[in-house]
């Protein structure tokens, strides 16, 4: 069990928790993630280590309510209980000066790219973010981003906000103009392979952090697993860090897809349990 | 219902087929009370007992049968747990067949006695009348730490315990018992009796902590910070293995562990009452002949598989699993494919696994092992459809403990190299065993492990002062 001793509303479907949970700060590292499960009939999701406090003993994660686990995290407040919140899993990055980074984050993927812009600006790297989002009330973490880099560009879909378009064109502008010694990029998949493929053309080193579903976490279930090269990778315990130009995109896209039909009907089905017992309450 | 017989002895009752292939409670019943005790009398009571000599945990096996057949059911459960706390346990899923009762003198003319099924008559037993826990022993204040609670890790965390010593056990997982909570599915050891054994363990003073990754939230150089002062580590073979063939990572095919895993630990045999998933096609494939496979083709059936079939590349003679669990899904229906093994698999252009392209295989010579080595037949390709596939072909050790204890010595196969007698590791003070030590086994050689662990760890303590 542990306390949600902070919550914050970044976007209407984006929030933060601040989480009291000392053993998992303690060993904290830029990169790594926990898994979240919320009650005994829970599921067990990963979500990144936004930012840590090891003093503190906290942890921040941030998520976006795309499905019924999510959404119900996000119901929580402060002074409430997670169940299971287990960590910190995952390999960290690696913490050099490397010259310039590049940091590219897309949606929700800003949170746990700000910790690697936080450790590498830390250690005397040049950081050029660029953060994007499909609209502006979808974007959240631009001054904490602003913190932490030497240039800062902004990006919309829709153009509501910053300049319009997508990450992708910033950084191939920034590309154009700069030495680049190494680009990160996080974000839905879809924008990962976007990165990874411009970036290949001038074949700049460049590491994205991947999603896949998982169950437990700890290499046991096979579940997470993804191509690298032509290895077959676990993300939970080998990554969630890969060279962006290795991955299998295709392959990955297509699991993430596996469970469609069966995330609705979860929804769906709790949606209508909670509508039940409104009722019953109204009474 | 009656117990039939077979040259005397008994026939364990079980649920019909119809039934028991539509949910995931228990298929074997039990015996009733006067066939437990008529079995036991038939017993010869051995003054050399070689029945014993087959037991990993060395339980006095006619001692408790002899009490059992005068009706002295409350001491011949004592007589058990003497030498093992996880009886309920052992009397499901041990392999009684290949170890006391291969031995049992009756076997030679007749059939040999059913152990196992007394065992679980009287843990069984003994659990419905709801005989009294353990005092909790007095405490010497040593801390030991436990990592890992599957059926090694119990058994060495209550034996420490019931030596004085202050124990508490980490797990990874955020259930305790390792294999016998996310492997073994509930239709063959109910969940129930597993939390039931776990809750004996903690009456014994035992704490335990879920949900800590041991390398991860806690280190090694933090529990020595905190004072533990011997360590055991039972963290089982928990890497799945994959058969590196094209198409491996399609939509539909699973890890054993992540098949059994959703289903047992994570209930989805219960979604979406509970949140995790789990898709089973029309036709499921499981790929292997050991018991997991077993587990992963039956768990299939009962989620709603309408064909499913084992494919193995040896014949069922060498199949590893118990002659029972054979037997128990082939009268469910799972069709054993046998003398084929997989070498690529197919899929469309959703990624989705559509069928798996097998080749079939001819015995020849035996191999190390002492089973006849399958061999291709050349040309003789064909395909099994599919909508599911699970992989079935076996375990190794999981890596991320061991990575972080790099003075660990560790044999050839990435496993821990311990001794045989004590369970000592090349680091002082800290002990090893089961599978992580032996490789995929059994629950009993996996709690015997633990139990010579918990001598040598009370020894050590002990000239440690
Ligand atoms: C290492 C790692 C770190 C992550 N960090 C974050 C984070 O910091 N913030 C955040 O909001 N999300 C993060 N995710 C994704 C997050 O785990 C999923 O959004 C979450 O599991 C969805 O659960 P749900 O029940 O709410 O939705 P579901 O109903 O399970 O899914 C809704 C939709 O999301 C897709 N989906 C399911 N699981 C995942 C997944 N693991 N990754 C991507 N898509 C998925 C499904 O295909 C479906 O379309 C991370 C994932 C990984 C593997
Ligand atoms: C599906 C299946 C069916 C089986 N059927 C039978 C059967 O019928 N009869 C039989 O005798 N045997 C059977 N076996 C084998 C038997 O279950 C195992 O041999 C036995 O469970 C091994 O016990 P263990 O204590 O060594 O490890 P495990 O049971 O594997 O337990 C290890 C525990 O350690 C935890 N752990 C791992 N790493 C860490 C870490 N870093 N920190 C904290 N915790 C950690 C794991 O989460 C797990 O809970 C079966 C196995 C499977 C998979
Ligand atoms: S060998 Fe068989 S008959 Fe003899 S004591 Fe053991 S169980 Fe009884
Ligand atoms: S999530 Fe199970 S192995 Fe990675």
């Amino acid at each position: 069990m542990v306390k949600i001793i902070k919550k914050e509303v970044l976007t209407p479907q984006i929030k933060l928790m601040v989480i009291d949970a000392p053993r998992v700060a303690r060993h904290a590292k830029a990169g790594q993630f926990v898994i979240v499960r919320i009650n005994e009939e829970g599921e067990r999701i990963p979500l990144t280590i936004a930012d840590f406090d090891s003093e503190k003993g906290t942890v921040s994660i941030i998520f976006q309510e795309v499905g019924k686990s999510t959404i119900q995290l996000g119901e929580l407040n402060e002074g409430d209980h997670i169940t299971d919140f287990v960590g910190p899993l995952g390999k960290e990055i690696e913490e050099k000066n490397f010259g310039h980074v590049v940091c590219v984050g897309g949606g929700v993927g800003i949170a746990p790219i700000y910790p690697k812009a936080k450790v590498l600006k830390k250690l005397g790297n040049r950081i050029t973010s660029i953060i994007g989002a499909r609209s502006s009330d979808l974007l959240f973490w631009e001054d904490r981003m602003q913190s932490v880099s030497d240039a800062l560009y902004v990006t919309t879909d829709d153009g509501s906000y910053g300049e319009k378009g997508f990450v992708t064109s910033v950084l191939d502008r920034v590309i154009q103009k700069e030495k680049i010694d190494l680009v990160i990029a996080v974000g839905p998949l879809m924008m990962m392979k976007m990165v990874s493929l411009l970036t290949k053309k001038y074949e700049l080193p460049t590491l994205v952090s991947l999603n896949p579903i998982m169950v437990d976490g700890t290499g046991m279930c096979g579940c997470c697993r993804v191509t690298v090269g032509k290895e077959c990778k676990f993300t939970c315990v080998d990554g969630p860090v890969f060279d962006g130009h290795s991955v299998d995109y295709d392959e990955l896209l297509a699991r993430q897809r596996n469970y469609l039909e069966e995330e609705k009907r979860a929804v769906e089905n709790w949606l209508m349990k909670k509508a039940e017992e409104g009722v019953h309450h109204a009474k | 219902m009656p117990n039939n017989r077979l040259n005397g002895r008994p026939k364990m009752p079980q649920r019909t087929v119809q039934e028991r292939i539509r949910d995931f409670d228990e298929v074997p019943l039990g015996l009733e009370k006067w066939a437990a005790i008529e079995e036991a009398k038939r017993c010869l009571q051995c003054k050399k007992p070689s029945c014993m000599k087959g037991c990993p945990v060395e339980i006095d096996i006619p001692g408790f049968i002899g009490l059992l057949a005068q009706g002295k059911i409350d001491e011949a459960v004592m007589k058990i747990k003497e030498k093992n706390s996880l009886p309920a346990i052992c009397g499901r899923v041990c392999p009684q067949e290949e170890q006391c009762e291969s031995l049992c003198v009756l076997g030679k003319k007749g059939q040999p006695i059913a152990v196992g099924y007394l065992e679980r008559f009287l843990a069984d037993y003994e659990r419905e009348q709801g005989i009294d826990l353990q005092k909790m022993p007095t405490q010497n204040g040593k801390k030991v730490a436990i990592i890992g609670s599957g059926p090694a890790g119990l058994t060495c965390a209550g034996d420490c315990a019931k030596m004085g010593h202050k124990v508490t056990i980490f797990e990874a997982l955020h259930s305790a018992g390792g294999v016998l909570i996310y492997g073994i599915p509930e239709f063959r050891l109910p969940k129930a009796i597993v939390a039931q054994e776990v809750d004996y363990v903690k009456s014994l003073g035992v704490e335990l902590e879920l949900s800590v990754v041991v390398g991860k939230t806690l280190t090694f150089d933090d529990l020595l910070q905190d004072g533990f002062k011997a360590f055991f580590i039972g963290t089982g073979a928990g890497l799945p293995h994959f058969m590196n063939l094209p198409g491996e990572n399609l939509n539909g095919i699973y890890s054993a562990n992540e098949f059994l895993t959703r289903s047992n630990l994570m209930k989805a045999f219960r979604f979406p009452e509970y949140d995790t998933p789990t898709k089973v096609g029309r036709r499921v494939s499981v790929i292997g002949g050991g018991n997991v496979a077993m587990d992963s083709a039956r768990t299939a059936l009962r989620l709603g598989a309408e064909e499913v079939c084992l494919v193995y590349r040896r014949t069922k003679k060498e199949m590893p699993a118990r002659i029972e669990e054979i037997e128990r899904a082939e009268e469910e229906g799972i069709n054993c494919i046998i003398l084929t093994n997989p070498v690529r698999f197919v899929g469309n252009e959703n990624k989705w696994v559509t069928g798996i392209e097998c080749i079939q295989m001819e015995l020849g010579e035996p191999d190390e092992s002492g089973r006849r080595r399958p061999i291709p037949v050349p040309g003789s390709e064909f395909v099994i459809p599919a909508d599911t596939v699970v992989v079935a072909i076996g375990q190794g050790p999981n890596p991320l403990l061991l990575e972080t204890l790099p003075e660990l010595k560790l044999n050839k196969r990435g496993y821990i190299e311990a001794n045989e007698v004590t369970g000592a590791t090349s680091i002082p003070g800290v002990y090893a065993g089961g599978d992580i030590v032996t490789g995929a086994a059994t629950v009993i050689s996996a709690m015997g492990a633990g139990k010579k662990a918990a001598r040598a760890i009370d020894d050590y303590l002990k000239n440690k002062s």
